[in-house]
């Protein structure tokens, strides 16, 4: 350290720093380049709207990929969102803080088990329990859509906590010295204050379920079809790159890297959206 | 000065405790209807506390334990049939700090209405008014019902805390150091408010300002480590005290 000198010090910090953000510019580049030739070669509006994909044939429409990411993703929100929701409000608000302390870090921990173990979860138990109980082949866009609710309630619980926590102690008093109850004051003050954190999580949780990919792998079934119901085999739009890029040459390699590009701008959106909202935690209307 | 003896709060061999140690010790005294109780005495002596347990916002804390009774209209507050929710709609309170809710003017006015079911426009449209004006706030405000309350400076937000209390027609209004973060001029507001609003309730006010409480105080009560020294006519304890403890206080030779 004191070789380099406190100059030193800060320019090569701000050089590490840059390489962070240089990664994500050099990966969004990357994609462009192999992705945005063939959106423009093909037309933009073949490759999303035509339910056709037959790589072998010439054939490149992603429309049966999207409608399934999205389907499962709605799902997932179904289902993550509202007892993410509940769970954070609950150890916010009405458990002792060192009960929190305890269940919030592990509810954390979650977030950190390999994404193969949930999808091994979701083949081994959740699959048999769908067929036995609505039948289909199990492996389906409901175990895919359950399997990722699970995944993102960590994200959802965790930035809903943070934002319901930094709602002021005061505003609770000034309710409860009304005549609020807890659950009054829950519901009509400090989620309203805490919306945008709550909303931010939701948004943050889509963003994963969207970009989530061996877990929906192992439980979807991965048939390219057009879903019409939540019991039939589906395959995302990251199923789709993740199983076909390992053999696919010339226009079917630059079809997946278009897929690429369209996941990267949902999720760029998705994010800011997210880091938005997050920013002004507590609502001054 | 008419003196009614119409005793509003009756306080029985209060002691008060946070994780054991005794912070109120063995209070006896009543408080009357339609006049204003002022409670000095130096920081840590237990105003607050005792303030805080007369709506039971002390049991928001944890390790904390009440014996003794505390009676409102012969009713002992802690007994275990009453709800504390509408004790504390009838046993308002404005905090030392001024704290609107994060919602506009309006909607800080009517939030206790609207836990109590109350939803007819017109009828909160009166009350917001009512209680604003007796707050000296209403003119201030009344063309920006719809800005939110967290715009407002701190002696607005205060009679804004103040207002929201009357919109519940409480039967005692508490008051702890309300004006502790105030300019002059808003404190001058609160005071006036309150020397109208004793007219229809019971207030007792928590002052570090001991002036203020030789204001507009009826009655005061003085305390000093968790024991209350003296109580009597405003007039009488800021002229003749009978213990030595208020008059040092008084006269500013400790505290």
């Amino acid at each position: 350290m004191k070789l380099l000198g406190e100059k030193g010090v800060e320019r090569l910090l701000s050089v590490v720093a840059f390489s962070a953000i240089s990664a994500l510019g050099l990966i969004a580049v990357f994609i462009f380049i192999e992705g945005l030739p063939f959106l423009f070669k093909y037309g933009i509006k073949d490759f999303l709207l035509s339910s056709d994909w037959r790589p072998d044939a010439g054939k490149f429409g992603i429309y049966p990929m999207i409608a399934a990411s999205f389907w499962v993703m709605l799902g997932a929100m179904l289902i993550g969102a509202p007892l993410g929701i509940a769970g954070a409000i609950f150890l916010a608000e009405f458990v002792p803080k060192t009960v929190m302390n305890i269940i919030k870090p592990a509810i954390e921990l979650l977030a950190a088990i390999p994404s193969v173990i949930y999808g091994f979860i979701g083949v081994v138990v959740l699959a048999p329990v769908i067929r036995d109980l609505f039948g289909g082949p199990g492996l389906s866009l409901l175990a895919g859509a359950i399997i990722l609710g699970i995944m993102i309630m960590p994200t959802v619980i965790s930035i809903s906590i943070d934002s319901l926590l930094a709602v002021p102690v005061s505003f609770r008093e000034g309710s409860l010295a009304l005549g609020a109850t807890k659950w009054q004051t829950v519901h009509m003050l400090t989620t309203k204050a805490a919306k945008s954190g709550i909303v931010a999580s939701i948004i943050l949780g889509m963003g994963r379920a969207i970009g989530e990919t061996m877990a929906v792998i192992m439980v979807t079934g991965n048939s390219v079809m057009i879903p019409h119901s939540p019991l039939e085999s589906v395959r995302t739009l990251t199923a789709n790159i993740a199983l076909e890029m390992s053999y696919a040459i010339g226009m079917h390699r630059e079809a997946l890297f278009a897929t690429g590009v369209v996941l990267f701008i949902v999720i760029i959106i998705l994010n800011s959206i997210a880091s938005v909202a997050i920013r002004k935690k507590v609502i001054v209307k | 000065m008419q003196q009614e003896k119409n005793i509003k709060i009756d306080i029985r061999h209060v002691n008060i405790f946070a994780r054991d140690v005794k912070i109120l010790k063995d209070l006896n005294f009543e408080v009357n209807s339609n006049q204003i109780l002022g409670i000095i005495g130096p920081a840590g002596s237990g105003k607050t506390t005792f303030l805080r347990s007369l709506n039971r916002m002390n049991e928001l804390e944890t390790g904390w334990r009440i014996d003794g009774q505390i009676l409102l209209d012969g009713k002992d507050i802690y007994d275990s049939e009453l709800d504390v929710n509408s004790l504390r709609k009838r046993v308002g309170i404005v905090f030392a700090l001024p704290v609107a809710l994060p919602m506009s003017i309006y909607e800080n006015i009517v939030y206790g209405l609207r836990l109590s079911g109350v939803s007819d426009k017109k009828r909160l449209d009166e009350i917001v008014e009512k209680s604003l004006s007796a707050a000296f706030l209403w003119d201030e405000v009344k063309d920006r019902l719809s800005l939110s309350g967290l715009r407002l400076s701190g002696g607005q937000q205060q009679r804004l805390c103040l207002a929201r209390v009357l919109a519940m027609e409480p039967d005692v209004i508490l008051l702890d150091e309300p004006c502790s973060g105030l300019d002059p001029i808003s404190t001058t507001w609160i005071e006036d408010a309150l020397t109208e609003l004793k007219k229809k309730y019971t207030i007792i006010l928590v002052t570090n300002n001991t002036m203020q409480a030789a204001r507009v105080a009826d009655m005061t009560a003085f305390f000093l480590m968790g024991e209350l020294i003296e109580i009597g006519l405003t007039k009488q304890i800021f002229t003749a005290p009978v213990k030595k403890e208020t008059s040092d206080y008084i006269t500013g030779r400790f505290g």
